[in-house]
């Protein structure tokens, strides 16, 4: 910047300095952190990552300000983790958050999968990814098992058309909207190093960690919690004791797991509750899981847990 | 001459940024917009050639304006128009309609007159 320029900031009352605090509590950010680490369990490493995105918005928008020069960061983002780590739930609120860091115009999230962007035939393609690209403007688009965009066996396969087409926007247009990707962790990789243009526009590369058993546990009660049922004593210590074994068994799949399983829980309470009641029910009754209804699960019979077959492993 | 037809004609042309803001408008009623374009200006041609589908379920301007800069790109010196198109119940019409694009010369349209029977006439429009 010239020396001419800084004199005609300074000129028409532009401020000189910036409180960054004063910003930060403005922006409303740390609502939205608070929020975010109040409401998900663990996720460590992915925290971390939107807190530093966060704290680069409003420094930008500080730089703005002023009066620097400043230009579009890219907010593209890649997660990667396995099955039921949390990445579509984070995806939606990111939408969220971005556009209350005021990155987004709107923040909306369009969620897609490869049926939503690849067409049947030639020509087909094209239109219809920018169909979609249209209705994510303003906001955040996320694609889901990103990877199956690409087939490598298939030269011919109208994904690569939609992959040029995504390429391109998200250079051209990053002020006007977010793309996030979404997939398991070595199949992205996998994705990325046969298209390595998008590996250096996506600027945040995410990992999610799987789930310890102690955050298992505590997602099990928030879920339970949220449709108004709860484990007493004894069931809890067996859920505890579930997960454990539950880890060990092939298409573990973290907190979709344990939302399956509660799934069945609630099934056979209310079974129970059929076979064994006899007088009226109160509403404690009626929301309690109890041991029973946990400790009839597969998981613990098998023997060695390596019998289980593996379509039927969630049962 | 410079054809005067839907909402701003009589303004000077709107820039890329007001017509922006028009359609964040009529995005903001949930009024679906379309592209139409032709090179007939004439008061009867009210059914222009469509560029694509309306565009419905857009949440931002941004999606119709790189759709009208495509349009551009392949059809600079035709009309072209927005169309926005209200889907309530009861309306289901173009609610609004305005020119964002003319060729950079514009045709003239010429009045005729016919004499008929008794002294009547009757008016007739040609786009020369």
């Amino acid at each position: 910047m010239s020396a001419e320029t800084q004199a005609a900031i300074d000129n028409d009352g532009s401020p000189k300095v910036v409180d960054l605090k004063a910003e930060y509590e403005k922006s409303g950010v740390a609502e939205v952190l608070d929020e975010l680490d109040r409401e998900l369990i663990g996720l460590k490493p992915v925290k971390q990552r939107i807190r530093e995105i966060a704290a680069m918005l409003v420094v930008e928008r500080a730089r703005k300000s002023l009066g620097l020069t400043h230009d579009t960061p890219t907010l593209h983002m890649n997660f990667a983790g396995n099955p039921g780590t949390g990445k579509t739930t984070v995806a939606m609120r990111m939408a969220n958050i971005l556009h209350r860091l005021g990155y987004v115009r709107k923040g909306h999230l369009v969620s897609v999968t490869r049926d939503d962007l690849v067409g049947q035939y030639i020509g087909h393609t094209a239109p219809k990814t920018k169909e979609v690209l249209k209705r994510a403007m303003g906001g955040v688009l996320f694609i889901d098992e990103a990877y199956y965009l690409y087939r490598p066996d298939n030269e011919r396969d109208y994904g690569q058309e939609a992959i040029e087409i995504l390429l391109q926007v998200m250079e051209n247009n990053r002020e006007d909207l977010v793309v996030i990707m979404a997939g398991y962790a070595d199949r992205m990789d996998k994705f990325f190093e046969s298209n390595p243009g998008f590996r250096s526009r996506i600027a945040h590369h995410i990992d999610f960690p799987d789930y310890s058993d102690d955050e298992l546990l505590e997602i099990a009660d928030g879920m339970l919690a949220q449709q108004n049922y709860r484990f007493d004593e004894k069931a809890h210590e067996l859920m505890a004791r579930y997960i454990e074994l539950r880890r060990q068994q092939p298409h573990f799949a973290n907190a979709r797991s344990i939302r399956n399983a509660l799934d069945r829980a609630r099934l056979r309470q209310a079974n129970r509750l059929f076979e064994t009641s006899t007088g009226p029910l109160d509403a404690v009754a009626l929301s309690t899981i109890s041991a029973e209804d946990i400790s009839v699960s597969r998981v613990f019979t098998m023997p060695g847990n390596k019998a289980a077959s593996p379509g039927r492993a969630d049962k | 001459m410079r054809i005067t037809q839907g909402c701003f004609s009589f303004l000077p042309d709107l820039t890329d940024e007001q017509v922006t803001a028009q359609v964040e408008y009529c995005l903001g009623r949930n009024w679906a917009i379309g592209i139409e374009y032709t090179d007939s200006p004439h008061p009867r041609n009210t059914y222009w050639e469509m560029w694509g589908h309306p565009m419905f379920d857009l949440k931002d301007a941004k999606g119709v304006m790189m759709e009208l800069a495509e349009a551009r790109k392949a059809h600079g010196d035709s009309y072209i128009r927005l169309n926005a198109f209200d889907s309530t119940r009861g309306f289901e019409t173009v609610t609004m309609s305005f020119i964002v694009n003319r060729p950079k010369v514009e045709p003239k349209i010429e009045l005729t007159r016919t004499d008929i029977r008794g002294r009547s006439q009757r008016y007739s429009w040609k786009v020369a």
